[in-house]
């Protein structure tokens, strides 16, 4: 073929290119190969590097490092149930106040707000993530654990009878607070999510509903939310990662306490929180306490980022292409 | 218009719906006034102390007196992330560059795409633990120094760049590239001659958008920079920087001290806007070719 149309010289085709001219054809393809691979090999490395550096604390405590609860620096015994469960707390909190507040925003801004105002809504709402964590414990030690003490004394006092939400008295920094700073923080994410997922509804099922003659409501109850569901699903689990990772902002007001609160408004610590605060003073096995902490907090928060993430693709499977990278965009916390 | 086959919504249903709209916007309002509060606080406790002073001048450790400025910290600030930057993004534009032009939809690339999607969930104090017990408990070039932070950002920095320039990437029409390749154009110049120069403004977003988000971070650099006092250029020396300074100031008993992280919090807020404004900007204009 190559003979008639061609030519042959030198026994390659002349549309063919030299091996030199080929190389930096191979060497980018190798290199931007190895350089994904690289990702890959330092994410396995830290990881083992991590565990090796917690492993004596895991061989002297065992699990019990986990499920423990002990914590006390001065006699050096490190068993850490209540840094797992405050983080438990503060992350349940900052979901069950966080999570409706974004859907909800995301289906006023996608359903009912005015198209005119759709943009400039949305924005500010993202606006909520280019705060830094720091700037939201600030607020939050000098404006929002004061201000809202007084609320938080009469809410323990007259809902008393509620098992954990009464009984106690309230202190300046607490769990709540702590919550409540978390699900302002993933807001923005959680709503990202979700006003993505929601605009992969169907017109045509939206236009089915509302011409059988449902009410707006109605067409959100009935072809808006079953369609999006684990959609939103994944993104609130993403936001519950989120959330048990956060650092700064919760060591500032959570109270820094090693104990398992007894009620909301009660002081505690958590995995993250732990390693900020006593980083600075910790030696020899206190230093791999925390790092066993690092480690328990990196591996909680990868499994529910699995189970988040496939979620998220069950809810935009078929959707759209490029669906699943949109959403991988607004859970990296950029907002385009 | 009279004889219509839907029947009339009853006065139940018609309730139902306008108490459930009022919600969802009642919702929306509320998740707004955060935002409201932490800017009027910012403003209204962080605009007082903003000075020529406060600008130039390192915080100086007194006990007494005018307690020092920002200016290290914020030149800090400047230095950490502009290095971060020029680790992620070339790192994160080649990944990306990878995934889109090679790897495609092999397995191998979307493990690493997979992986890049677990990395935006690792905390941040995870990354700073990790740097820290690589870098800086083995010694590698002193304890506590400014590049290392810079390495930790960059960690933070490179899934966002990654996944932001994957999309813009997958933007340049296919017949762009085909029509480079018909002309004879070797792949890799396909890449850096009509690829790159299309997608340019897209990625440019991406990676400020990881610049605005690297910048606020505190975490990772507790345990890489360790924070100082005095303005330094040097990367390999302790570094102050904005968010350590809040972090820092917020634990002080002095009000002028805590002035000082309500003012060094209004700027690193406004930096950080401004990297998102021009991000925005560059991204409008990316849709529009």
């Amino acid at each position: 073929m190559e003979a008639s149309a061609t030519g042959v010289r030198g026994g390659r085709s002349a549309l063919e290119r030299s091996p030199l001219s080929r190389l930096p054809d191979q060497v980018m393809q190798w290199g931007l190969s190895a350089l994904a691979a690289l990702i890959l090999i330092l994410l396995a490395y830290f990881f083992i590097r991590l565990i090796g550096q917690s492993g004596n604390v895991f061989s002297k405590y065992g699990l019990s490092f986990v499920f423990g609860n002990d914590w006390d620096v001065s006699r050096n015994i490190y068993h850490g149930a209540a840094l797992v469960v405050g983080t438990l707390i503060t992350s349940a909190i900052a979901l069950i106040i966080g999570v409706p507040v974004a859907v909800a925003t995301a289906l006023f801004i996608n359903e009912l707000c005015p198209r005119r105002l759709r943009g400039p809504f949305a924005l500010l709402v993202d606006l909520l993530a280019a705060v830094p964590s720091v700037v939201y414990g600030l607020w939050g030690v000098f404006v929002l654990c004061p201000k809202l003490l007084p609320a938080e004394k009469w809410f323990a006092k007259t809902f008393s009878f509620i098992p954990f939400v009464g009984g106690g008295t309230p202190t300046l920094y607490n769990y709540f607070i702590a919550g409540l700073i978390l699900a302002i923080m993933i807001l923005p994410i959680v709503s990202a999510i979700a006003r993505e997922v929601i605009s992969t509804v169907p017109a045509e099922h939206k236009e089915a509903a509302l011409a059988l003659g449902a009410t707006r409501w109605e067409m959100i109850r009935i072809a808006v939310l079953p369609y999006s569901r684990s959609g939103i699903t994944g993104g609130a689990m993403l936001g519950l990662g989120r959330a048990l990772g956060e650092t700064i902002a919760v060591v500032l007001v959570i109270g820094n306490a090693p104990v398992i609160g007894s009620h909301l408004f009660s002081q505690g610590y958590t995995l993250a929180a732990v390693i900020a605060n006593e980083f600075g003073e910790a030696t020899g096995i206190h230093t791999s306490a925390l790092f066993a902490a690092g480690l328990v907090l990196f591996v909680l928060t990868l499994i529910v980022n699995i189970i988040a993430r496939g979620f998220v693709a069950r809810g935009t499977r078929g959707a759209r292409g490029t669906g699943g990278t949109g959403i991988g965009l607004a859970a990296s916390g950029g907002e385009i | 218009m009279t004889a219509s086959a839907v029947p009339p919504v009853s006065a139940r249903r018609r309730r139902t719906d306008k108490l459930m709209r009022g919600l969802l916007t009642a919702a929306a309002v509320i998740a707004l006034v955060p935002l409201v509060l932490v800017v009027y606080y910012l403003l209204y406790r962080g605009l007082g102390s903003w000075s020529g002073q406060f600008f130039t001048s390192d915080p100086n450790g007194n006990f007494l007196g005018y307690p020092g400025g920002i200016r290290s910290a914020l030149v800090g600030t400047l230095e950490i992330v502009a290095l971060a930057t020029l680790i992620a993004v070339p790192i994160g534009v080649g990944v990306a560059l990878y995934l889109t032009e090679y790897g495609k939809q092999s397995p191998f690339a979307n493990l690493v795409r997979y992986f890049v999607d677990v990395m935006t969930g690792v905390p941040s104090i995870v990354f700073g633990l990790f740097i820290y017990i690589v870098l800086v408990l083995a010694h590698v070039g002193g304890g506590f120094t400014a590049w290392k932070g810079s390495i930790a950002l960059s960690l933070l920095m490179l899934p966002v760049v990654v996944r932001a320039s994957e999309v813009v990437l997958l933007l340049v029409p296919a017949s762009l590239r085909e029509a480079a390749l018909a002309l004879g154009a070797p792949r890799w110049r396909v890449v850096t001659r009509v690829v790159l120069p299309t997608a340019r403004s897209g990625l440019l977003t991406g990676s400020l958008l990881a610049v605005a988000r690297g910048m606020g971070e505190t975490a990772p650099l507790l345990f890489t920079t360790a924070g100082a006092f005095g303005l330094t250029f040097s990367l390999g020396a302790q570094m102050n920087a904005l968010p350590i300074q809040i972090y820092q100031d917020i634990q002080s008993p002095r009000a002028q001290v805590i002035d000082r992280a309500w003012g060094a919090a209004l700027a690193l807020v406004v930096l950080v806007l401004i990297f998102n404004v021009i991000a925005r900007a560059f991204s409008r204009r990316s849709r529009m070719t």
